[in-house]
């Protein structure tokens, strides 16, 4: 008798198994439509190969594999192709997704088939790709491709092949029923595993509550190196980690397979998919599931098209809506709900269980967790849940890394014991997916950081090379400048054209500031005049309004009158010392110049004069300005200039009267004193 | 009819809060009678009195908390914290005594930390010890034993509790405390000149001691909670008390027999140190945790200011689990060492 191992925790709840093992398996015929979801299974959706319109003979490959880990879909009965889009599939959130819709006409009309008749005789691979071919993924829930599984990594060597017949989950009787019916067909299918697997031990494990389908399996089983083992019921040993810890006492490493440790398990119910696919050709078109619960009149186990609605197969089970308050796919304990009546069944669905409400009544509001510790004891994986169940609310995620959130196997057992009814599973779900969610962005984020750094250092490293590049030429440039002036100093014509070029442009530079002297000059003289002008009309504004500023303006007047005499003056002896600047770009030049000189020849003659001569002199002066002034007066008044202008004339020659007499005046008084 | 959309499980076990506590409330019943049977009805007062006080405490806390109060006044919490200290403390206590005790336990012990589930300490303790500083007089004042004392009957015992003015009953020291004032006297003369020190461990005490153990005994059975914190805590007073009995001379601490059945040493192993909110968690952490509450109870009796010691142990030890914890998380699945494996 071989040893059983037995696994940490595990719970015992109602088995309610027998309601669904009355009766042989029954057909569950064809229906009008079957929808066929391109994805069943793990990994990639296969590809459509039909086309609307098209019709298709049972058996016939639909759609191809869309992958390495994925599977091709077979038609599951001749008909049309009526739609190849989005239906409802039976899947936890509800969701659509593309399906491939078969219209049946109802004659079930087979492809050809052809099987292999002598397996044993072909290779490992071989049998590996009509598996493939036939479609086949795992069939006790996860749906995982069985031939990649099988394949397995070329490094592992597998020592124990597991059959896994365990069915633990409450309601469920697929795979007994298989074992009471087929159970020959089941050791055929494991023999053709073992042929390609080469395993030194070939163990079907069994649950100790399917006493019929054990004696089944061991006669059909006799000769062989097949061994059924059989063990004390307990949830979740038909883990397949758990299961593999009861039979050999080894626990697969947390993050790795069971080929790890050179195991490969695989459900029962596939066995019987690889026998069909191998000996008769047979693609997987149909399956075994169990429609149980106490909505259901006749309850059992049904040989099902995939593709079927699960309303179908409902009815054939004698399906009381009324009665039924939630439709669950899968058993109790994993299985999730459906909201849809019209989804398919798919190749994993084990169990379509319509419970009454008092048989899964609803859950009642959850209490405070009270650490009874119940859940630990209960839990397969020797996690401590309510310490994760702490963490998950306080979204500790770190926490619930440490203690190993991603081992949980999300069985169930934790919430089944917990008398708090604390939906612990929902909390690692969601636990889960939070995580999951924070990695991926995690290593997004990583991935644009890892970017940017190499673009940084790039940009960096092409700026030194810039430089380097630079200062290479820099020092070339150096280097020949250096030579030029060893070998050849004076003659070298280069640089004699370079000294005559520098010379020219330090001449223009100061040609370029004569002129910009001389502008300067005349501006001022401009601007002054301009002063001038706005002095003299404020002046006369104020003198006419009698304002007490008269006095202040007249000041300000003279005082610019002397500035622009001034500027005038530095203008003139300007452009006398640069006769030969100023002669093309001045046409007034001559009259500057006659200008100058006379104001050279008034002070050169005012230096020598006396003072009463000087003041006879400005008197003169004063007078042939007003007379001037004057008469520019009166042509500005016939010609009718402008208001200002003739108001700053008035003024000025006013101005000059005034002056005039005081020159007068003082002219006299000097007269005077020379005559007395 | 829509149908529900609801994650798994579906299936959920028959065990509840309510049922826990009422198993835990159910278990404490034979210990009740014969301490009734011993010492009078003062024991029953005091848990009628304190159940009702209790329940109004927890109602006027949820209430301020603004919780459902019908919803968890049936997790029969607060009737299993009344309980357990209506035991722990000396029978005909006057009813201002047991109000203290219960509104320490369930608003500062249980409420103010957040309720049931969230407090760190065992709150029928923490009852128990503001009592035992504060009034230390009346919270060791025990009736005498019957057998050697007259047995006060219902009547005295709702005076001594509604009147306790008009009550004057006979107080004798128990057991721990006559070993413990112990004045060179042989371990044998003692029992010879004590009879309250019965046959093995105490009139009344042994028999009390034995039916909290019949208790706990049930509670296993029913799997409410798991044998690892109680037996650890027995296992560790029975050791240290045979490795410190001297043979029984006068320095003697006592028999491991005494120390096992003597006070509230199987109470507390079975209704006190298994509470699950306080405790420690894993089933290592709870052996290190029971063997450590019995360690501090033997120290405590035997060198201690008290002559019992359950609540400090307990109460030091709560403040110890989440360290244990932390240390003892059990071997997840797949994280054995490979030389661990079979």
């Amino acid at each position: 008798m071989r040893k059983i191992y037995d696994f940490h925790g595990g719970i015992h709840p109602p088995e309610n198994k027998q309601q669904s093992l009355g009766g042989p398996i029954r057909s569950a015929g064809i229906p009008k439509q079957l929808t066929v979801p391109l994805s069943q299974h793990i990994g990639a959706a296969s590809k459509p190969l039909v086309t609307i319109g098209e019709r298709v003979l049972k058996g016939q490959v639909i759609a191809e594999a869309g992958g390495f880990v994925s599977v091709p879909q077979h038609a599951p009965s001749s008909g049309t192709v009526i739609a190849i889009e989005d239906r409802a599939i039976p899947h936890p959130s509800g969701f659509h997704a593309p399906c491939i819709v078969i219209e049946c006409d109802g004659k079930d009309e087979w492809l050809p088939l052809q099987g292999l008749a002598n397996y044993s005789e072909r290779s490992p691979e071989e049998l590996l790709d009509l598996i493939r071919e036939a479609g086949i993924a795992g069939m006790g829930g996860a749906g995982f491709p069985a031939a990649v599984k099988l394949k397995g990594k070329p490094e592992s060597q597998i020592q124990t092949l597991i059959i896994n017949g365990t069915e633990c989950e409450p309601y469920i009787t697929a795979d007994d029923a298989l074992m009471r019916e087929r159970a020959e067909d089941i050791i055929t299918g494991v023999k053709i595993l073992q042929h390609i697997v080469k395993p030194t031990e070939t163990l079907i494990g069994v649950e100790d509550n399917k006493p019929e389908g054990i004696v089944a399996l061991r006669e059909a089983a006799q000769g062989s190196d097949i061994e059924v083992v059989e063990f004390p019921t307990k949830y979740p040993s038909g883990g397949e980690k758990q299961l593999i810890e009861i039979l050999t006492g080894k626990q697969v490493p947390s993050g790795g397979l069971p080929a790890d440790i050179g195991i490969v398990c695989q459900n029962l119910g596939t066995t019987v998919a690889v026998q069909q696919a191998v000996l008769q050709g047979r693609p997987l078109i149909s399956r075994i599931t169990t429609v149980t619960g106490e909505a259901v009149d006749q309850p059992g186990n049904f040989e099902v098209l995939l593709g079927t609605p699960m309303s179908h197969l409902l009815e054939l089970a004698g399906y009381d809506s009324t009665r039924n308050k939630r439709l669950i796919m899968g058993g109790p304990m994993m299985g999730f709900t459906l909201t849809d009546l019209n989804v398919p069944v798919v190749k994993t669905t084990n169990c379509l269980l319509a419970p009454s409400e008092s048989e899964l009544p609803a859950p009642p509001p959850a209490q405070a967790c009270i650490r009874c510790g119940l859940c630990a004891e209960a839990c397969p994986a020797s996690l401590l849940p309510q310490q994760l169940f702490w963490f998950s609310q306080g979204k500790e995620y770190e926490k619930l890394e440490q203690h190993n959130l991603f081992d949980c196997i999300e069985c169930g057992a934790c919430s089944y014991v917990c008398p708090s009814n604390i939906p612990l599973v929902q909390y690692y779900r969601a636990s889960k997916a939070d995580i999951l969610q924070q990695r991926r962005d995690h290593e997004k984020s990583e991935q644009s950081r890892l970017r940017f750094e190499a673009r940084q250092e790039r940009l960096a490293r092409e700026e030194e090379e810039k430089a380097a590049k630079r200062a290479a030429r820099k020092k070339a440039a150096e280097l020949r400048a250096q030579q030029a002036a060893d070998s050849d100093s004076v003659e070298d014509p280069i640089q004699a054209a370079i000294e005559r070029a520098k010379a020219k442009k330090a001449s223009q530079q100061q040609s370029a500031a004569t002129e910009s002297e001389l502008e300067k000059l005349e501006k001022a003289v401009a601007s002054t005049r301009k002063r001038l002008e706005t002095a003299s009309s404020k002046l006369k504004q104020a003198q006419e309004e009698g304002s007490e500023l008269v006095e202040a303006l007249q000041k300000g007047v003279d005082k610019t009158q002397v500035k622009l005499e001034q500027a005038e003056k530095a203008l003139a002896e300007y452009q006398a010392k640069q006769p030969q600047a100023t002669e093309g770009s001045h046409d007034t030049g001559d009259a500057a110049q006659a200008a100058i000189a006379k104001a050279k020849a008034a002070r050169a003659a005012a230096g020598d004069m006396s003072p009463q001569e000087k003041l006879q002199k400005q008197v003169d002066n004063l007078r042939q300005r007003l007379e001037k002034t004057s008469q520019r007066l009166a042509e500005s008044r016939s010609a009718g200039e402008e208001a200002k202008i003739v108001d700053a004339l008035e003024a000025t020659e006013q101005r000059l009267q005034s002056k005039l007499a005081e020159a007068e005046q003082e002219l006299a008084k000097f007269n005077a004193m020379e005559a007395s | 009819m829509a149908l529900l959309r609801i994650t798994s499980p579906h299936a959920h076990g028959p065990m509840s809060t309510q049922r826990v506590m009422q198993q835990v409330l159910l278990a404490a019943l034979p210990g009740i009678v014969v301490l009734t049977y011993f010492f009078g009805f003062g024991t029953l007062v005091n848990i009628l009195w304190g159940s009702l006080l209790a329940l109004s405490f927890e109602a006027l806390a949820l209430k301020l908390r603004g919780r459902d109060i019908g919803f968890y006044l049936k997790d029969y919490s607060a009737l299993v914290t009344a309980t357990l200290l209506g035991i722990a403390m000396p029978p005909y206590a006057p009813w201002w005594l047991i109000a203290v005790g219960i509104a320490s336990a369930i608003i500062l012990a249980k409420h103010l930390y957040g309720g049931l589930g969230y407090n760190p300490f065992n709150p029928a303790m923490v009852g128990y010890v503001v009592l035992l500083i504060s009034f230390p007089v009346q919270m060791t004042a025990w009736t005498a034993p019957r057998g050697v004392g007259e047995v006060p009957g219902l009547l005295d015992a709702l005076q001594a509790c509604f009147l306790p003015a008009l009550y004057d009953g006979v107080t004798q020291a128990t057991p721990l405390d006559v070993l413990k004032q112990n004045n060179s006297l042989l371990i044998e003369q003692l029992w010879e000149d004590n009879p309250i020190f019965g046959r093995w461990a105490g009139l009344g005490w042994e028999w009390a001691n034995l039916a909290f153990l019949a208790g706990g005994a049930w509670l296993l059975y029913r799997r409410i909670f798991t044998w690892h914190a109680p037996v650890a805590m027995l296992l560790s007073i029975a050791l240290l008390s045979a490795i410190f009995y001297d043979g029984g001379s006068s320095a003697s601490g006592g028999s491991p027999l005494f120390h096992l059945l003597s006070g509230a040493t199987m109470f507390g192993a079975f209704f006190i140190v298994t509470d699950p909110v306080t405790s420690a968690v894993s089933l290592r952490g709870r052996l290190i945790y029971g063997a450590l509450i019995g360690m501090l109870v033997y120290i405590i009796r035997v060198s201690g200011n008290y002559p019992d010691a359950i609540a400090f142990a307990v109460l030091i030890m709560n403040f110890a689990a989440p360290f244990i914890d932390h240390y003892t998380q059990p071997p997840t699945y797949g994280h054995r060492k490979k030389t661990e494996q079979h």
